[in-house]
């Protein structure tokens, strides 16, 4: 800070309105303030420096392009290959089951919210799927395994044997409902953004109400909403517990959703139970796997937070 | 208007009568977009309902004392329970919480009330806080193994989990609270400047007291979260069959998720149903911090 230094003339005339001694109390205090701001920077380093090392270390025995070019994964066999296209294909294939879910449905409901909904009824709507983004990952994959994969079983319209016991395809399904609240209410905010002189404009030419939400309001908002979706990704990419329980422990490369398939979460999960020694190929495997759903979700990240911002500077 | 070739007169126009500006009162297209978007309301509400319904009838049969009073036993899963898990609970969220929540609010302090937009340093912390916020959980595990457990050598124990646990919530305590504060009109501010107060007193004796229901509303949400939460911890050595409570932060231990996780993995039936009553539990106190939740955010909000 640059205060202007005002010279008071000695004796009468009124006072500086300068402070009249240094406040070092204050300052310390916003030292601390900042020391606790910078603990979250602090988590990113150390994210990054006790990710490093090991994969580093997993790269010297296996080459990058084995890593992300082998069609085989079969890291805690006796025998292990190491190529992570079967679990990033998984990874992939349930993220698109689950986007395919969320995206339409929660983008629908956030239109009702933030178009149609009178202030009552959001009031009483949102707390319902906020509770739904509030309920444990690990509670999802019981339901998933024990519900909803036995129901797919049951009502599968003949050919083949229908899904496995374990599959791609539940997991998928109960994942996309639990990023329905992410993209709906991530949307419904941008939408909220959009001005209403757009619409008035909208309907003074005689639109309706349909016409105004899917022309006027979601074209407004679509950055707000494809953050949202990207956001989504990013959730249904890291998602663990889910596919732990629901989808299996076989890394397979297939785009079947019927068959049981592992994804990242899933092989870090299973491989990091228990004590795993740090001398172990294991251990390591374990972080360069890690590294890379890092990488994954971090692009995902800074792609929608670019995105948010850009809506946030047109209309305010 | 550009050269008039070939000049005709133009007919004046037949004036049609003029439309009605009403359109029909019943509009197809209309009504049944409504109803589509009603639909895709129903389908996060009508999941809930079906899964709290399923939970609760598998959870029948072992929904009982024996849940809380009995130890995780593997060989007879009649007589398990799950208190170690229980206890594992409370202890790894309270320190979750006496880490997180006042590291979280000092740095919403720090954020809404001190730190300069312009300088670069200031947008780095936020856009940071923003991308850790969608880190997946299971990161924030491997974090924990390779820098609390290994390199610190807290090795796997409660002081681990819930320092592991703190990060992870941390983002999402500073969002919550720095909403909160932004709520605290300026005028507030000023007032209090303008009689002398310094900057910290204003913080302290104006603004932390008119914030504290939205703080504490997102706090509870917060930890909520983390109470929830398997995935880190299963990289933490959250061992499923622990015949004990914690004792103190070298202890080690279980949570309700890791266990629910364990019980979810046996094959016998006896299990399938010890693990909905322990989701019922889990459940229950998710259920019970909500509502406290939503009781303080309407008993103690202020409308300025």
């Amino acid at each position: 800070m640059t205060s202007p230094t005002l010279k008071a003339p000695a004796g009468a005339g009124p006072r500086s309105l300068r402070r009249a001694k240094p406040r070092y109390g204050e300052r310390v205090i916003q030292g601390l303030l900042l020391v606790a701001a910078l603990v979250s920077v602090a988590t990113t380093v150390g994210i990054v420096v006790s990710l490093i090392p090991p994969t580093v270390d997993f790269f010297e025995r296996v080459s990058v392009a084995e890593f992300l070019g082998g069609t085989e994964w079969t890291a805690l066999f006796s025998t292990p290959e190491y190529g992570v296209l079967p679990l990033l294909g998984a990874t992939m294939l349930i993220t698109v089951i689950a986007l395919a879910v969320a995206v339409p449905v929660g983008l629908g409901a956030a239109i009702y919210l933030s178009e149609y909904a009178d202030r009552r009824v959001r009031a009483a709507l949102k707390p319902a799927l906020e509770v739904l983004a509030g309920v444990p990952t690990v509670v999802y994959g019981f339901f998933a395994l024990s519900f909803v994969t036995p129901r797919l079983r049951e009502w599968w319209p003949g050919g083949g044997t229908g899904p496995d016991f374990q599959n791609a395809l539940s997991a998928g399904l109960v994942m996309g409902v639990m990023i329905i609240p992410t993209i709906a209410s991530l949307s419904e905010d941008a939408m909220a953004a959009v001005p209403d002189s757009l619409r008035d404009g909208a309907y003074a030419l005689g639109s309706g109400k349909r016409i105004v939400s899917v022309r006027v309001v979601v074209p407004a908002a679509l950055s707000g909403i494809v953050a949202a979706c990207v956001l989504g990704i990013s959730r249904a990419i890291g998602e663990t517990m889910i596919v732990a329980i629901a989808s299996g422990l076989t890394a397979t490369l297939t785009v079947n959703p019927l068959e049981a398939m592992q994804t990242m979460t899933g092989f870090i999960a299973q491989a990091g139970q228990g004590d795993v020694p740090v001398q172990s190929f294991e251990y390591k495997t374990i972080f360069a796997v890690g590294a890379l759903l890092f990488v994954i979700t971090f692009v995902m990240n800074v792609i929608s937070i670019r995105l948010v911002r850009k809506y946030r500077e047109v209309y305010e | 208007m550009t050269a008039g070739t070939g000049i005709r007169v133009s007919e004046p126009p037949s004036h049609p009568a003029p439309r009605k500006l009403a359109g029909p009162r019943f509009r197809p297209g209309e009504s049944a977009f409504r109803l589509l978007l009603l639909c895709c309301l129903a389908v996060g509400i009508i999941f809930l309902g079906v899964l709290i319904t399923y939970v609760l009838v598998e959870a029948w049969p072992r929904l009982d004392s024996r849940l809380w009073e009995n130890f995780p036993s593997i060989r007879r899963p009649e007589r398990a329970g799950a208190q170690s898990a229980i206890f594992g609970t409370i202890w790894v969220i309270a320190f979750t919480a006496l880490f997180c929540l006042p590291t979280g609010i000092m740095a919403a302090i720090y954020l809404e009330e001190y730190a300069d937009q312009n300088r670069w340093y200031n947008r780095m912390i936020e856009l940071n806080i923003q991308n850790l916020a969608a880190v997946p959980s299971i990161i924030y595990g491997i974090l924990g193994l390779g820098l609390l457990a290994r390199e610190l050598s807290l090795g796997t124990t409660v002081l681990t989990a819930s320092l592991t646990l703190s990060l992870l919530v941390l983002p999402v305590v500073i969002i919550a609270s720095r909403e909160a504060i932004r709520a605290v009109p300026q005028s507030i501010r000023q007032a209090s400047l303008a009689l002398g107060a310094t900057q910290w007193q204003t913080i302290w004796r104006q603004v932390l007291p008119a914030a504290v229901p939205g703080i504490a509303t997102g706090s509870i949400l917060a930890l909520s979260r983390a109470i929830g939460e398997a995935a880190p911890l299963l990289l933490l050595g959250a061992v499923t069959y622990v015949a004990f409570n914690p004792e103190g932060l070298e202890s080690a231990y279980t949570v309700l998720p890791i266990q629910i996780f364990g019980w979810i993995s046996q094959s016998r039936e006896e299990f399938h149903h010890l693990a909905a009553a322990g989701i019922v539990i889990l459940l229950a106190i998710l259920l019970l911090m909500n509502a406290a939740a939503i009781w303080l955010r309407n008993r103690f909000s202020k409308r300025w």
